[in-house]
C-alpha cells in the first residue's frame, strides 16, 4: 500500500430511513458494533425521500461513496416508500455507470430496525470498498478541471 | 437570519468519554447562525432542560441544535423545553453524537472530528429551519377491536367501562377465541370457561359493545382518529334477530360430516351449528359447502323444523362502513401445522396429538365427555408422552426461531391434571429447558414434578413410531446421557404458535408493521409495547408476541387505556411534517398523486394572475391531516413543487453540503 | 395510439390543402404549424389565425421540429387550435395530454405523414454549398446548387431522430447505447467527458424538450437548491446533463429534439435513451406517450422489481 493510500480519508453520505435503518444505526450504536466514522448519517422520513439530486449533489460536493438504507421491501412504514425508492436508484445507479463514474460508490441496502449487526456490517463493507475505490474524481470533474486519470 | 444556540450533552461519560466536548462547543461557534453554545453532564435531566429554556430567553434564540442521544430518543424532549420557552418546537433539530458517533467509535480524535460534521449538519438544517404548526384532525369517539378472543374482549370491555362505543369483529361465528377452547387455567386451575363465559356475556350485554361475528374487515382506510372500515358481515344463513337459539335445527341437521372445528376434528357436527353451548350470539350458522340445500337443492330440513322461521337460505354478505377514532388489532394465534415435522407422527396415528387437542379431549364438554380417552380406540391410555418446544426454538427453518412461551406451563397443567385424575398413567415429559418465569409459576412447575410424580427427561424426542397399536418415543436423556425408548400410548406435542394468518392482510390495510414472524410490531419495544407504529392502531394478545392468559389481559386493558386516552380528545395535532405543494410551481401533471400511498393529493383548478393576465391551472392540494409525510411525491415532483415540511429539499442539501464541506 | 377525436388526412390531400380546410370550414380557430423561413431549410413553428397567414405554411422536408410543446401555452387561450403531428411528434402530444399540461377538448390534432425530416448541416458536411433547392428523387436526393446539381444518398442526411424513428421497421434505436455499454468504466468517462465539456449551457435542449414544460424549472429557481448560477464550479454546472435527464425518466418520448437542437452537437437523446433502455430491461416495455393515460415506470413500482444490486452485477466492466 502506497501512503497516499493511507492518506486517504474517504467521506461517505448514508442517506438511512427514520422507521428502520436509522434505528438499525441507533441499535449498532446501542450493541456498540463500530463502523469507520468516515460514514455520516442524514435522517429521511423514507428512503422515498432521496431525491437522485441529492445522491448527484454529495458526488458532487466531494463525497466519494452514498448508501441509501430503508426498510426491507414489504416493511416499510409508508407501505409504498422504499420500492419507488429502488426503482429510482436502481435507474440512478446505472445512468451514473453510464457516464463512467465507478458503480461501486452507491448502494442501496435493506436494514430493518433490528438489524443493529447488519447495519454496521454493511456500512464496513462499504466503506472497505470506497477505501479500495480511492477517491472520487470523476463524478466531481465530469467538466474537465483535471487531467483525466489513467 | 437565526439565532442559533448549540447544546453539547455530555451524557455523563457517555459521550464524553469518547468526544472531547469542549472542542465541539468551540468549532460551533463559529458555525453560521450560532449565536451561542454551552454543554451540560445530562441535558435531558431537568436542570439541562432549564439551561436550554434560559439560554432560549437569555439570548433570544431562535432555534436550537442539541448533541445528545439519537432523536428518537429524546427529541420530544427537548422539543417540549423549547415550546416551553417560547420556540417554536421545530425549531429544534438533534445531532446523534451518542448512538451515531461516541458509542461506535473508539478514537477520540475520530469521534470528536465526527462530532463536530454531525453538529454542524444539523446546524446547516436548522439554518433552514421554519416554524411549523401541526394540524388538526377530529377524532371519532368509537373504537374498533379486530379479534373476539380474551384479549379483544377485554380491550373492548374496558373502553366500552369509559363511555365509549366499540365494534368488535370476529371472522369465527362466535366470541370467545382460543381460551373458550381451554379446559383449566394454569397456574390456578380453574376452568377456563367458568371465567371466560361471563366476560363474553358482559360485552354481548354490553350498551356500548356492537358485535360483529362471523365478520371480516375488508377494508381500512383514513388515519388516526378517522379510519374508514369496511366490515363484511358473512351471511350465516340465519337471521340473528328472529332466532331464538333454541338448537332444533342444528339437532335435526341430516348433514353430519363436518369436522368439528371447536373440537380440533376430533368429532364431526351438522352443517348448520352452533360452535358451542354457550356461544355468543347464541346463533346457529350454515357452513354452506357442508349443506345438503346449497349443495343439492334438496333438504332445508332446518327451515322446516325451526319455531322462529329464521333460516333463510337466500342470506348475502352485508358489507358495513363506519368509522372509528382507534383499531385496536387482537387476531390472536394459532398452532403451527406439523407437516414439517413428520417425524412426530402427527400424520400417521390419531394418538398422537397437539395440547390443544388434548385441551378439548380433557374438556367436560368435549368430545370425549371430559374421560381421558385414546383418540384411536377410545382406550384408556397408560403411558404418556408430552414432547416440548415441538416448532419452537427451532432453528433448522422447518419452524418457529422463537419461545412459545406457555408450552412449558401448560405441558406441567396437563400433566398434573392427568396424574391427579388417574394415578395409574404414566407421564413423561421430553423438553429442552423448563421455563416457568411468572408468579407462582416455578411453584407449579416444581409441583407437578415433585409432587405428582410426572417424569421430566431434558432431552429432545427423535421420532415416535406407530408400533402394534403403540407408540414407539425414541429421546435422549441429556442428563443420564442414554438414549430412551418408550411405548406410549399417547403423544402431546407442545406445538409452536404463531399470528393468526389474517394478520398479514390487516397489516397492509392498517399499514400496520409486521416483523418476520407476522406479529405485529410494537411502536417501542420497551416504552410502547401496545402501541402500533401507525397512529391510532394499538396492541393487543398474542397477535404482539407469545403471551399467557395473564398477560394478554394486561396488554389488553392497557391498550384500551391507550385508546380511551385518543378517544377521550376532542382534536388531534397532525403531524406537521407533511408534504406542500407550491401553487406556483405545480405543473399539475399527477405523478405525485400516482405515488401517494394514502391518497392524499388532490387537484383543483384555479386561477392565477400573471401580467395582469387570470389564467386557470390545474395545481395539486395536499390534505394535511391524511399526508404521513414519507416524501415519495417529492422526488417524482418535475418542477420541485412539492416540498416536505421539516425535510425540504433546501434543507437536505445543505446537509448534505455541511457533510461534504 | 388512435383517438376517435383525432383528424386523419384521409383524402390524402397536401399537408397545406388540410391546413386550409380545416381554417376555412371552422373546425379550429387557429391552426399550429409551420412557415418558411428566410432560406428554405430554416422553417419555424408558427400559428396560423387566418387564411391569408396560411401563405406562408410550408410542410417539407425541413420540418422536423415537434410542435406538441407550443401547446401547453396555446391550449390555454381562447377558441380551438388545430396541430399538425407527425408519427413521432403523437408521443410528445399525448404525454402532455396525460400530464395534463396540454388541455385537450381545447386542442384538434391533426396526424400528418413523415417520409422523414433532413439535417442541413449533415448536407453541408457532405460539402454540398450553395443550396438552392432539393427534391427528392426516391432514396437520391438532387440538390441544385449555384455549383450546379449535386446528388446524395437521402439517408446519409436525415435528421439523426428519424434514423431511428419509431415508425420505420428495423433498426436498433439502443445500438449506440449499446457501443457506449460495451465500453470500459474509464472510456465512458473519457466520451462523456469529453462531450459534455463542449456544453456551452444555452439550455436549448431544455427549452425545446416537450417534457420539459415546467411552470419553473428548478434550474432557474434559486430556491430550488440546484440552481447557483453565480458559480461556474457549481452543482449546476457540472450535472446540468444529469439532472435533466433524470428529471424526464419515464417521461421522455426519446424525440430526439435534444440532439436536433444542441449547437455543440452533443448527442444528449443518448443519455436519455440509456434510461429508456434501463426502463425497458427491469421494468418491462414502456413508451412514453404511447398512450394518454398509463402511469410511468417511475410512478408505479412492481414487489418484485430487480434490486439495485443489478447494476453492479450487469457488465462487469471495470
Amino acid at each position: 500500500m502506497s501512503i497516499e493510500n493511507k492518506e486517504f480519508k474517504p467521506l461517505i453520505v448514508a442517506f438511512c430511513c427514520n422507521w428502520c435503518s436509522y434505528a438499525g444505526a441507533d441499535l449498532a450504536g446501542t450493541s456498540r458494533l463500530a463502523y469507520p466514522a468516515e460514514i455520516k448519517i442524514i435522517r429521511v422520513p423514507c428512503s422515498c425521500r432521496v431525491n437522485p439530486m441529492f445522491v448527484l449533489r454529495a458526488f458532487q460536493r466531494g463525497a466519494d461513496g452514498v448508501i441509501i438504507a430503508g426498510c426491507h421491501p414489504g416493511d416499510c412504514h409508508y407501505t409504498t416508500g422504499n420500492y419507488y425508492a429502488r426503482r429510482r436508484m436502481t435507474l440512478l445507479f446505472s445512468m451514473l455507470d453510464f457516464f463512467g463514474i465507478e458503480k461501486e460508490r452507491t448502494r442501496v441496502d435493506w436494514v430493518s430496525a433490528a438489524e443493529g449487526v447488519k447495519f454496521s456490517t454493511v456500512m464496513n463493507d462499504f466503506s472497505k470498498k470506497i477505501h479500495e475505490l480511492g477517491e472520487n474524481r470523476r463524478l466531481g470533474d465530469l467538466r474537465c478541471k483535471m487531467p483525466i486519470e489513467k | 437570519m437565526q439565532r442559533i444556540g448549540v447544546f453539547v450533552c455530555w451524557c455523563g461519560t457517555n459521550i464524553a468519554a469518547t468526544v472531547d466536548i469542549d472542542t465541539v462547543v468551540e468549532a460551533m461557534k463559529y458555525e453560521p447562525g450560532v449565536v451561542h453554545a454551552s454543554d451540560y453532564q445530562y441535558m435531558c435531566s431537568e436542570a439541562g432542560q432549564s439551561k436550554i429554556k434560559q439560554a432560549i430567553k437569555e439570548h433570544n434564540l431562535t432555534g436550537i441544535v442539541v448533541c445528545a442521544c439519537s432523536p428518537r430518543m429524546h427529541e420530544t424532549t427537548f422539543r417540549k423545553a423549547a415550546k416551553a420557552a417560547g420556540l417554536n418546537q421545530y425549531m429544534v433539530e438533534i445531532a446523534n453524537i451518542r448512538e451515531h458517533c461516541a458509542w461506535i467509535h473508539k478514537d477520540r480524535k475520530e469521534a470528536t472530528e465526527k462530532a463536530v460534521v454531525l453538529a454542524r449538519t444539523a446546524v446547516a438544517k436548522l439554518n433552514l429551519n421554519t416554524p411549523l404548526t401541526p394540524g388538526e384532525s377530529s377524532v371519532v369517539k368509537r373504537a374498533l377491536v379486530i379479534g373476539g378472543g380474551i384479549a379483544g374482549i377485554q380491550s373492548a370491555l374496558d373502553i366500552a367501562e369509559a363511555g365509549y362505543e366499540v365494534d368488535i369483529v370476529e371472522k369465527q361465528p362466535t366470541i370467545g377465541g382460543k381460551m373458550a377452547q381451554l379446559d383449566k387455567t394454569f397456574p390456578t386451575l380453574d376452568c377456563a370457561a367458568c371465567i371466560l363465559t361471563p366476560k363474553m356475556v358482559d360485552a354481548a350485554s354490553h350498551e356500548n359493545i356492537n358485535l360483529y361475528t362471523y365478520s371480516e374487515v375488508d377494508s381500512v382506510g383514513g388515519f388516526v382518529g378517522n379510519f374508514n372500515v369496511k366490515i363484511r358481515k358473512k351471511a350465516r344463513s340465519v337471521k340473528a334477530d328472529i332466532c331464538s337459539g333454541c338448537g332444533i335445527c342444528t339437532e335435526k341437521c341430516p348433514s353430519r360430516k363436518a369436522e368439528n372445528e371447536f373440537n380440533l376434528g376430533l368429532n364431526k357436527r351438522g352443517a348448520i351449528y352452533i360452535p358451542f353451548a354457550q356461544a355468543i350470539p347464541n346463533v346457529p350458522v350454515i357452513d354452506r359447502d357442508q349443506c345438503i340445500k346449497f349443495k343439492t337443492g334438496k333438504c332445508g330440513l332446518c327451515a322446516k323444523v325451526c319455531p322462529a322461521d329464521a333460516i333463510d337460505f337466500s342470506q348475502q354478505d352485508e358489507i358495513v362502513e363506519k368509522q372509528y377514532g382507534a383499531v385496536v388489532l387482537a387476531t390472536g394465534f394459532n398452532p403451527i401445522k406439523l407437516d414439517n415435522f413428520d417425524e412426530f407422527g402427527y400424520s400417521q396415528s390419531k394418538d398422537v396429538i397437539t395440547s390443544l387437542e388434548l385441551e378439548r379431549i380433557m374438556n367436560a364438554a368435549g368430545p370425549t365427555g371430559g374421560k381421558l380417552l385414546r383418540p384411536s380406540d377410545n382406550g384408556h391410555p397408560h403411558t404418556m408422552v408430552f414432547v416440548q418446544c415441538v416448532g419452537s426454538r427451532d432453528t433448522t427453518g422447518c419452524g418457529k426461531t422463537y419461545c412459545s412461551k406457555i408450552c412449558c406451563m401448560y405441558t406441567a397443567k396437563h400433566a398434573m391434571l392427568i396424574r391427579e385424575k388417574y394415578p395409574d398413567v404414566d407421564v413423561h415429559v421430553f423438553y429442552i429447558d423448563v421455563r416457568t418465569p411468572g408468579k407462582n409459576f416455578d411453584e407449579f412447575y416444581r409441583r407437578a414434578a415433585e409432587d405428582y410424580g410426572v417424569n421430566y427427561i431434558k432431552g429432545m424426542v427423535g421420532k415416535v413410531a406407530p408400533t402394534n397399536g403403540k407408540l414407539l418415543v425414541q429421546g435422549s436423556d441429556l442428563i443420564a446421557d442414554r438414549q430412551l425408548v418408550i411405548e406410549a400410548d399417547m403423544v402431546v406435542l407442545a406445538t409452536a404458535i404463531e399470528p393468526d394468518q389474517t394478520a398479514k392482510s390487516l397489516a397492509t390495510m392498517l399499514t400496520a408493521s409486521i416483523d418476520t414472524n407476522n406479529f405485529f410490531t410494537e411502536a417501542h419495544p420497551k416504552l410502547r409495547p401496545v402501541e402500533s407504529p401507525t397512529a391510532g392502531v394499538f396492541l393487543s394478545g398474542v397477535c404482539q408476541g407469545p403471551k399467557d392468559i395473564p398477560e394478554t389481559v394486561a396488554q389488553a386493558s392497557a391498550a384500551a387505556v391507550k385508546v380511551i386516552g385518543l378517544l377521550s380528545k376532542d382534536k388531534l395535532m397532525c403531524n406537521p411534517c407533511v408534504a406542500n405543494s407550491n401553487e406556483l410551481l405545480c405543473n399539475g401533471c399527477s405523478n405525485c398523486q400516482h405515488v401517494c400511498p394514502y391518497g392524499a393529493i388532490d387537484y383543483v383548478e384555479k386561477e392565477f394572475r400573471a401580467g395582469g393576465k387570470t389564467s386557470l391551472r390545474r395545481v395539486a392540494q395536499v390534505n394535511e391531516a391524511i399526508c404521513q409525510g414519507c416524501g415519495a411525491c417529492t422526488v417524482v415532483c418535475p418542477s420541485g413543487a412539492m416540498d416536505l415540511k421539516g425535510f425540504t429539499n433546501q434543507q437536505i442539501m445543505a446537509e448534505v453540503d455541511a457533510i461534504c464541506r | 395510439m388512435q383517438n376517435a377525436d383525432r383528424e386523419i388526412n384521409k383524402e390524402k390531400i397536401s399537408v397545406a390543402e388540410m391546413a386550409k380546410q380545416i381554417l376555412e370550414q371552422g373546425r379550429a380557430d387557429r391552426l399550429m404549424g409551420w412557415k418558411r423561413g428566410e432560406f428554405f431549410y430554416d422553417n419555424s413553428p408558427a400559428v396560423f389565425e387566418n387564411l391569408s397567414e396560411l401563405d406562408d405554411f410550408v410542410y417539407d422536408l425541413f420540418c422536423g421540429s415537434n410542435l406538441s410543446k407550443f401547446l401547453v401555452k396555446e391550449s390555454r387561450k381562447d377558441g380551438k387550435i388545430a396541430v399538425l403531428l407527425k408519427p413521432c411528434d403523437r408521443y410528445s402530444f399525448n404525454q402532455l395530454v396525460k400530464e395534463h399540461r396540454i388541455i385537450k377538448d381545447n386542442v384538434l390534432p391533426v396526424e400528418i405523414d413523415c417520409d422523414g425530416m433532413l439535417d442541413i448541416d449533415k448536407i453541408r458536411a457532405l460539402g454540398i454549398k450553395g443550396i438552392k433547392k432539393i427534391t427528392v428523387d426516391g432514396d437520391q436526393l438532387q440538390i441544385d446548387t449555384v455549383y450546379g446539381p449535386k446528388t446524395c444518398a437521402r439517408e446519409d442526411v436525415l435528421l439523426m431522430k428519424c434514423l431511428t424513428c419509431k415508425d420505420r421497421v428495423g433498426g436498433d434505436r439502443f445500438e449506440l447505447v449499446k457501443e457506449i455499454e460495451a465500453m470500459s468504466s474509464v472510456e465512458r468517462y473519457e466520451f462523456w467527458r469529453s462531450e459534455l465539456s463542449k456544453c456551452i449551457r444555452c439550455n436549448a435542449c431544455r427549452n425545446v424538450c416537450p417534457a420539459c414544460t415546467c411552470e419553473k424549472c428548478v434550474f432557474d429557481n434559486d430556491k430550488s437548491g440546484i440552481a447557483n448560477k453565480a458559480n461556474t464550479d457549481s452543482f449546476e454546472e457540472s450535472l446540468y446533463h444529469m439532472i435533466r435527464a433524470f428529471h424526464v425518466a419515464g417521461r421522455c418520448t426519446d424525440c430526439g429534439e435534444c440532439t436536433r437542437v444542441c449547437p455543440q452537437n452533443i448527442p444528449l437523446h443518448l443519455i436519455n435513451r440509456k434510461i429508456i433502455k434501463d426502463l425497458n430491461e427491469f421494468y418491462g416495455e414502456y413508451q412514453a406517450g404511447e398512450d394518454d393515460f398509463s402511469k410511468g415506470p417511475l410512478t408505479r413500482f412492481d414487489l418484485d422489481d430487480v434490486e439495485p444490486d443489478i447494476v453492479m452485477e450487469r457488465g462487469g466492466n471495470k
